[in-house]
């Protein structure tokens, strides 16, 4: 295969598959969400399992994005330092940001700054918005695609706490921002944190906490810990679907940390709504390609 | 149960028995009308191109197909972050004379009493639920102040027992999410103490 030819089957696989995540939700979200639902006895929060779950089953047969709001697109990239079109992923990316909002159709998300004027192709200065991991010795490249829809970015937030306030800081921040800010972001919510040196570092780091599977856990104990209190507690409050109070409140708590200067505490928190549109694509060197995200799609 | 079903226009005594947590449908027009409507009438002083007295705004920004005919097709619609319009909403109603708002999440002070002072409610639509509610649009009959853009044009919906309208903010001024807020934040402070004993990790 031509190299353009390989960029053409790339950027059409990429865009098919951000189309297709902006109607179906991936396995380990639809699971969680079909257990909570079982939980749930007051009757309006069961009404509103209700309409999601028909909601996503007219999604999925009338062949449209589930909510509204395909969100701004955001792909988050491990590459090998040798996959072979590093150099080209970036327009690649952008190509089929254009590709999915034609085909989804998506709605159109992209409203230049201080311009103030929507692009109306889901593309503009830095969207759709990449961030990059190289990985040394590798030919591969994963990649996931995110919709950070305006609702459930709103609740985003990040400071810089003294070591004095300690994680019982990181607690009060946790929570404050949850059973205020969250309420509206359509719980039940996966939660992700950021634990880390900075502003900027924790906040890219909650973005990345959301898109671990739920129900999986940091590999420190301590976060762990931390993971399985912080859902539990937030559970234990009862926003209950579209914060109309009920069994639970979160989806899940994903923490990722890095180390820190020792004067600061860098937290920040990201949510995902319960229609957390995300998917992760591995590909190999020759650009054939396995769907992680969601068994069984066919693109 | 039969479904209580209100139709636009939506008159003072079809809403004066409702209470927060009800829940509702509607037929009639839905016109959606979000945070760049809100401001042109209110701060920029121009006039609704829709006339909305008795009728119901819709807070979202739906996703629509232009069809071969040239004519609207309603792909899907839910509804948005209600609370970003609270810094208007008091002043829309009383400018409008709209009756039912539909969005997503509470409200705050200033809507409340504007329900309360021109008897309107608020009603929150499953948010997320764009297809659901798609489905429930009849027919999109116009399209105003299209130079906003797909989200923020005022796209006007003929809907069939739209819904289910739970209703959050009713004409007495009561508001559910801040009664349930006021719960949350109750209910938190000892399960953080809990938390924060077991999270000592700093000795």
């Amino acid at each position: 295969m031509n190299k353009d030819q390989s960029i053409q089957d790339m950027t059409d696989t990429m865009a098919k598959f951000t189309s297709y995540i902006g109607k179906r939700l991936p396995n380990d979200v639809k699971d969680k969400l079909a257990e909570l639902r079982t939980f749930e006895t007051n009757p309006l929060a069961k009404a509103v399992y209700t309409s999601m779950a028909d909601n996503q089953e007219a999604a999925d047969k009338l062949d449209r994005p589930s909510c509204q709001d395909t969100g701004v697109i955001q792909y988050f990239i491990k590459a090998g330092a040798r996959f072979p079109l590093l150099g080209e992923l970036e327009e690649i990316l952008r190509n089929a940001t254009q590709g999915a909002t034609r085909m989804g159709p998506l709605r159109h998300n992209a409203v230049e700054t201080f311009d103030e004027k929507n692009t109306g192709t889901n593309t503009g200065t830095n969207i759709p918005w990449l961030d990059w991991e190289i990985v040394p010795d590798d030919d591969g490249a994963t990649i996931d695609v995110y919709m950070a829809g305006g609702g459930c970015t709103l609740p985003g937030k990040a400071t810089v706490l003294m070591p004095g306030e300690g994680y019982e800081g990181v607690t009060d921040f946790v929570f404050d921002v949850i059973t205020s800010r969250g309420v509206n972001a359509c719980p039940p919510l996966l939660v992700g944190i950021g634990v880390s040196t900075s502003a900027e570092t924790a906040a890219r780091l909650s973005k990345r906490a959301i898109l671990r599977e739920v129900g999986s856990r940091n590999a420190n104990e301590n976060a762990a810990l931390m993971e399985k209190l912080l859902e539990e507690g937030l559970n234990e409050v009862g926003i209950g679907p579209q914060g109309l109070t009920g069994a639970n409140s979160v989806m899940g708590v994903n923490i990722e940390a890095s180390a820190r200067h020792p004067s600061t505490i860098g937290v920040a928190v990201s949510t995902g709504c319960w229609a957390h549109r995300r998917g992760k694509i591995r590909f190999k060197a020759d650009l054939s390609y396995e769907i992680i995200s969601h068994k069984g799609a066919v693109l | 149960m039969t479904k209580k079903i209100l139709s636009t226009p939506i008159k003072d005594e079809d809403l004066e028995g409702l209470n927060v947590g009800d829940v509702v449908y509607l037929t009639g027009h839905l016109v959606t009308c979000r945070d760049v409507a809100h401001r042109r009438l209110i701060e920029l002083k121009r006039e609704l191109p829709v006339d909305i007295r008795g009728g119901a705004i819709f807070h979202a920004g739906p996703i629509v197909r232009k069809k071969d005919d040239g004519k609207f097709e309603m792909v899907s619609i839910g509804p948005t972050t209600s609370m970003r319009m609270e810094k208007f909403e008091r002043e829309f109603i009383k400018q409008t004379g709209v009756k039912l708002i539909v969005g997503k999440g509470g409200m705050g002070p200033e809507t409340m009493a504007g329900c309360k002072e021109h008897k309107a409610v608020h009603a929150i639509f499953p948010g997320g639920c764009a297809v659901l509610a798609a489905t429930q649009v009849e027919e999109i009959e116009r399209a105003e102040w299209q130079d906003l853009g797909m989200p923020e044009t005022l796209w006007v919906n003929r809907v069939r027992e739209f819904g289910p309208l739970i209703i959050s903010i009713d004409t007495k001024g009561n508001n559910l999410i801040e009664q349930n807020k006021a719960v949350f934040n109750e209910k938190k402070k000892p399960i953080m103490d809990k938390i924060k004993s077991q999270v000592r990790f700093i000795k």
